[in-house]
This record gives structure tokens, C-alpha cells and sequence, in this order.
């Protein structure tokens, strides 16, 4: 072994790095997720996104506060009455407060969006992730049962099962949702997973024996977060309109339980469509407003996790 | 180096740290509508070498000559298609994962590129501690206290432990591998190609650096590069690789004084000299390297060999000792 001489290489210096970086005394350290963070800040859009999304989230957690009255009891002497000082937004066709119902309504979106979005969340990184890593067989296994469960008609298959089960609870529902949808999330991860899979820090990961187990959870998801999270939210606001929408058709979580599903579906009623906009405009709002606040939210993030993105 | 001729031979030398045979590694060419295999890649084809304890094994080549594959194999990064290794008495080619664990604590690689090479996601205290946490029982102070030292020991200040890895430089992200790979006192260290994409200048330093910690810990170095003029440096010893095979494997000296392969003899004339007075005759090779999907018969470099003859079609040379260590795979000198 010797050490380089001069003449053959232009300059040798001592093992000091000369490359000049400014002593960072005064300037803290940002994590890679700190930077995402403060990029996501700079988004305007996306920070409406969050208010509008946390005030729905308010609303929904003092919902007992707000409500002027319970939002189930039904009172058959007022039945589809218009605004009055008792019922803001009028009364439903069983006489329960309209007010009261849409407060109500956003803790089901938000619940079963949310619980649903974390299910499926759960059942496609973990096959994502087996079917990236290990390759192979078991790649091939689980990405021919994704392409079996993208094949069935998702709506019909959802509805089926939705008819078949004699008593719809939240937690059924969301079931439904999740074993229903998470193959496109399985794929996104598969994908990015064997992109990172080849890159020389997960080989260096192999090297010092790490296992599985850690390499998954320590070298690619957090690698994967952005794409992650991104699809994540946008898929929250997905299954908010899907619950919406088969409320609205009447298979979705059963009355009296107040959904703005439900409380769209007066309007499939001409005469409430006509004469009581406010009975079910309201509830429309706040679906609109709900996944309008999460998308920007979803393509704040993304913009946060790849810089390279494009921005106006 | 010996061409070991009967596959009895396990038994390894006291002073041999790695020894492989025979290895190869053929990735499959999947083409057709169902997927099926119409071909191979021989990336590296029929190697056999011994790696000394303490020594540094240079190894060039063109890109796509096999040289990292091989360097993958040997850690087990990639899976051999054929052939056998040996680290130190210990055969290392079927080991599973779990049973791979042990050893993996004795072998570490740096990588060539330095921003792809570490988790941008974790710290330089996380990225240099990880190794201890799963190769050691070191507690957490203690793991602290290794990372800061390591950091010491490379170069890097104390209060960089807390940065990330997009905060560094190409230069110093390797001294941060470099770091990351000592960090559970490795016998054995592959670098496979650590300075390539480093500024020259930066490149003496880490070259110094790795040299300056194979005195101190007793390294042996596996040195991947396809560059002659940086493997000059820091190898006792130079194989030199053509299309997955070695064409020579001589100490040093002989390769640079004494080349005996037309190739070697081609990637010596195209390093620039410094010294203007000594006059060197300029072999220029032409052509591709051939696709090592379909390497050409008998010898794989005679399609730009300047002196390729009628044996070198129909007969595969095999790297034979020609004096003292030094081996080649050549007809020509098959009569000496």
C-alpha cells in the first residue's frame, strides 16, 4: 500500500474536507421530511386545503355542541317544513332537523374516508411492499390477484355484498370499501418499491445484514412516504364520494343514521329537489368542500415530497 | 493466483481470506410472449481468484466487463449462478440469508455513487450506527461514541453527525460510506468503484483515506475501477477483466511493467503519461466491447485483438501462471 505521490495526482491534501461547507452552528439541521414540511407550507392551496379540512373536523368532533337537536329523533308533525328559526335548515320527510343532520353527517364521511383510507392503506403497503421486495413468485401470485380484483366490477361487487349483509354497520362498510380498493394502491407501491429496490442504499441495507423486516420498514417506506401519502389522501377523498354515493342510491349506511349521503338522497324526492334546495344543498356542499380540502392537500404533498414536480 | 484444475481442492491457505472458483453469473434474457429464456448474459464467466489476507486485489475493466458483478457475488449481494466462495475456511455460496448474517459482519462494500448509495431519509449518526445496532450488542452510548469516532477517523467533524446525507458533498457522502462500512470492524472491504464519480482531486483523498484505514484496521481491499492509473495506487496485485473473465492477475509491477495481454497492454497505452520524455506507443483497440449475451468464440477479445490468430477462434485460453504469480490468458504465451 502507498500513498499518492504529487506529481501523479494534481493535489493531495490533507483528510480534512475542504469542501466548504459553512459551520452549522447557527443553522439547525433539516431532516428531509422538515424540508417536505416546510415546501408544503409555502402552498397556499394546500393550506386552504387544511383549513377547510380542519374546521369540517371541528365540526365534527363538537358536533354534540353545535346540533340544536338530536339528529335522529324524527317528529311526524313536522315533516319536510322549511327554514325557521327552531329548524334552520328545515325538516327531512321523517321531521328530523336538517341543522343537526349536516353536523352530524361529516363525522360519518369523515370516519369511514379516514378508517377506510387506513385499511386499505394497511393491506397494500404490506402486499406492495412482499410483492416488490421478494420478487418472483410471489410478486407474480399477488399481482394476479390484483388484477382478479380490478377485473370485478368494484361498484357492483360493493353493492352486492351490501345486499346480501342484512345489517350495515360503519365497520362493515368500510370493510367493504377497503377490500375493494386496494389494489391500485398494492400496484403503486409494487412499482415504487422496484424502483428503490435496485438503488445501491438498499443493497448497502443487504450488506450489513439487515432483515427484511427492517429493510422494508426502515430503507423503503420511508423512501416511499411521498408517494405514499400522496395517493393516500387522494384516496380518502375517493371513498368519501363512494360513500356518498351509495347512500345517495339508499345502499349505503341505513337511516336514521344522519350520512350527507343520506340527506342527498331527499332529493332523488322532485318536490324537495324544488321547493327544499336547503335541505340537501347544503350536505352536496359539504362533500365538495371535503374533497376539494383533501385533493389540495394531496397535491400540496406531492409537490412537498418531489421538489422536481411542476410548479407554476 | 492459481487455476485450481480438480474441484477436490477446498482446502484454503492459512493467509487466504476469500477464494472463489469457478464463479459465474449468467442473468437470463426473458423475451417471447410468455416470458420464456432466450439467452444469457454472461456477466461473469468461469472466474477464479485468491484474495491474501491484509493484500488489495485490483480489478479493471471496460464498463460491462463483469468487474461488480463479481465484487457482488463474492458478499453475496447476487446470487452465483455456478461456482463456489470461500471466506476464510468457509463455504459462503448457499448460505441463506439468516445464515449469511455472521459473515456479513466480516465483508462491507462502498459504492460508486455517493448519492445513491446512502438513505437519504436517516442522519449520518443513524446511518453509521445501523450497522452496529444489527451487527453488535453495543448499547446506545456506546453505538454513539463509535459513530462519533468513526466520523473522526474519516474526516468528517462531530457536529455533522445530525446532518443528512443531501447536506454533504460527493467527497464527503463517501467518507460517510466509508464510515458506515468500518463501523463493525470488517475484515474484508470491496470498493466497487468508490471514487469514480468523485473530482480528482477528492478522489487522492479518499483514495489516502481508504489506504490510511487499511493500515489501521488491517483491511484487505477488494478494488474495483476502470482505471488503471487509480488502481496503480492502492493494489498490491491487478486482475485485469475482458467480458466476464479474467485476461491477467500479476502483482502490480509486472502488470504496469510488464504487460502480457494484447488488452492489458491496450489499457496501459491509454493512460496519459505525466512524463513527456519517455515516448509510448499508442495501441488504439477498435471496435465494441462484444455483447456478452453471444461473446465470441475461442477468445472473447480476439475480435479486437491486433494480433489475433487462427487458435484464438476455435480455443478458449485459459489464465495460466506464467512466472511468479503472474497469470495470463493468452495463446501467445502459450509457449513460453
Amino acid at each position: 500500500m502507498q500513498q499518492l505521490n504529487a506529481q501523479e495526482t494534481p493535489s493531495v491534501e490533507p483528510i480534512r474536507p475542504p469542501e466548504g461547507q459553512e459551520p452549522s452552528k447557527n443553522k439547525a439541521s433539516k431532516s428531509p421530511f422538515q424540508l417536505a414540511f416546510a415546501r408544503f407550507r409555502k402552498n397556499k392551496l394546500a393550506i386552504v386545503g387544511i383549513v377547510i379540512l380542519v374546521s369540517i373536523v371541528l365540526i365534527s368532533v363538537f358536533a354534540d355542541l353545535l346540533a340544536t337537536h338530536d339528529p335522529t329523533k324524527s317528529n311526524l308533525l313536522l315533516i319536510e317544513n322549511g327554514p325557521s328559526s327552531e329548524h334552520i335548515l328545515g325538516t327531512d320527510g321523517s321531521g328530523r332537523d336538517n341543522f343537526s343532520r349536516l353536523l352530524y353527517g361529516s363525522r360519518i364521511s369523515l370516519i369511514v374516508g379516514f378508517s377506510a383510507m387506513i385499511f386499505t392503506l394497511m393491506i397494500g403497503t404490506t402486499l406492495g411492499s412482499i410483492a416488490g421486495y421478494y420478487g418472483g413468485k410471489i410478486d407474480s401470485f399477488i399481482m394476479r390477484l390484483t388484477d382478479l380484483m380490478q377485473a370485478l366490477p368494484f361498484f357492483v361487487l360493493a353493492l352486492t355484498i351490501i345486499s346480501i349483509v342484512p345489517e350495515i354497520t360503519i365497520a362493515l362498510f368500510v370493510t367493504i370499501i377497503a377490500l375493494t380498493s386496494w389494489p391500485n394502491l398494492t400496484r403503486i407501491i409494487r412499482g415504487t418499491f422496484l424502483s428503490l429496490r435496485e438503488q445501491e442504499f438498499m443493497l448497502g441495507a443487504k450488506a450489513i445484514g439487515a432483515s427484511d423486516f427492517r429493510i422494508i420498514f426502515k430503507h423503503f417506506i420511508p423512501n416511499a412516504i411521498g408517494p405514499i401519502t400522496v395517493n393516500a389522501t387522494l384516496m380518502m377523498a375517493q371513498m368519501i364520494i363512494f360513500e356518498s354515493g351509495l347512500s345517495f342510491v339508499g345502499m349505503g349506511i341505513p337511516q336514521p343514521t344522519p350520512t350527507w349521503g343520506n340527506m342527498l338522497s331527499q332529493a332523488q324526492n322532485i318536490r324537495i329537489l324544488r321547493n327544499h334546495p336547503e335541505a340537501w344543498i347544503p350536505a352536496g356542499l359539504g362533500i365538495f368542500l371535503t374533497v376539494l380540502a383533501i385533493n389540495f392537500i394531496g397535491d400540496g404533498l406531492r409537490d412537498a415530497f418531489d421538489p422536481k414536480s411542476n410548479r407554476r | 493466483m492459481e487455476v485450481k484444475n480438480s474441484e477436490d481442492n477446498t482446502r484454503i491457505a492459512e493467509d487466504v481470506l476469500i477464494q472463489v472458483e469457478h464463479l459465474k453469473k449468467y442473468f437470463p434474457i426473458k423475451g417471447g410472449v410468455l416470458k420464456h429464456t432466450v439467452g444469457h448474459v454472461k456477466a461473469v464467466d468461469d472466474v477464479s481468484l485468491t484474495i491474501k489476507k491484509g493484500e488489495t486485489l485490483g480489478i479493471v475493466g471496460e464498463s460491462g466487463s463483469g468487474k461488480s458483478t463479481l465484487g457482488r457475488m463474492i458478499i453475496r449481494l447476487l446470487e452465483p449462478t455456478e461456482g463456489k466462495i470461500y471466506f476464510e475456511n468457509d463455504d459462503i455460496t448457499d448460505l441463506s440469508n439468516r445464515k449469511m448474517r455472521p459473515y456479513r459482519k466480516d465483508m462491507q462494500i462502498v459504492f460508486q455513487d455517493p448519492f445513491a448509495s446512502l438513505n437519504s431519509k436517516m442522519s449520518v449518526s443513524e446511518l453509521i450506527e445501523e450497522p452496529l445496532l444489527i451487527q453488535t450488542d453495543l448499547t446506545k452510548k456506546e453505538r454513539k461514541e463509535k459513530a462519533l469516532n468513526l466520523l473522526e477517523k474519516v474526516g468528517l467533524r462531530a457536529d455533522d453527525r445530525n446532518k443528512y446525507p443531501h447536506e454533504f458533498s460527493g467527497g464527503q457522502r463517501q467518507r460517510i460510506s466509508i464510515a458506515r462500512a468500518l463501523a463493525i470492524n470488517p475484515k474484508f472491504v470491496i470498493g466497487d468503484e468508490p471514487v469514480s464519480a468523485l473530482d480528482v482531486s477528492i478522489q487522492a483523498q479518499v483514495l489516502n483515506l481508504m489506504a490510511d484505514l487499511q493500515d489501521e484496521f488491517g483491511l484487505t481491499y477488494l478494488f474495483i475501477a476502470h482505471d488503471l492509473s487509480v488502481v496503480k495506487h492502492i493494489s498490491d496485485r491487478v486482475a485485469v477483466m475482458y467480458l466476464g473473465r479474467i485476461v491477467e492477475i500479476a502483482p502490480k509491477d509486472d502488470i504496469y511493467n510488464n504487460p502480457l495481454h494484447p488488452y492489458t497492454q491496450a489499457l496501459l497505452s491509454s493512460v496519459p503519461v505525466t512524463d513527456l520524455s519517455k515516448k509510448s506507443e499508442k495501441i488504439v483497440l477498435e471496435g465494441d466491447l462484444p455483447s456478452p449475451s453471444d461473446p465470441p468464440s475461442g477468445c472473447a477479445f480476439r475480435t479486437r485483438c491486433p494480433l489475433a490468430h487462427d487458435r484464438c477462434t476455435t480455443e478458449r485460453p485459459h489464465l495460466l501462471n506464467r512466472d511468479n504469480g503472474h497469470s495470463v490468458a493468452c495463446h501467445l504465451h502459450d509457449n513460453k
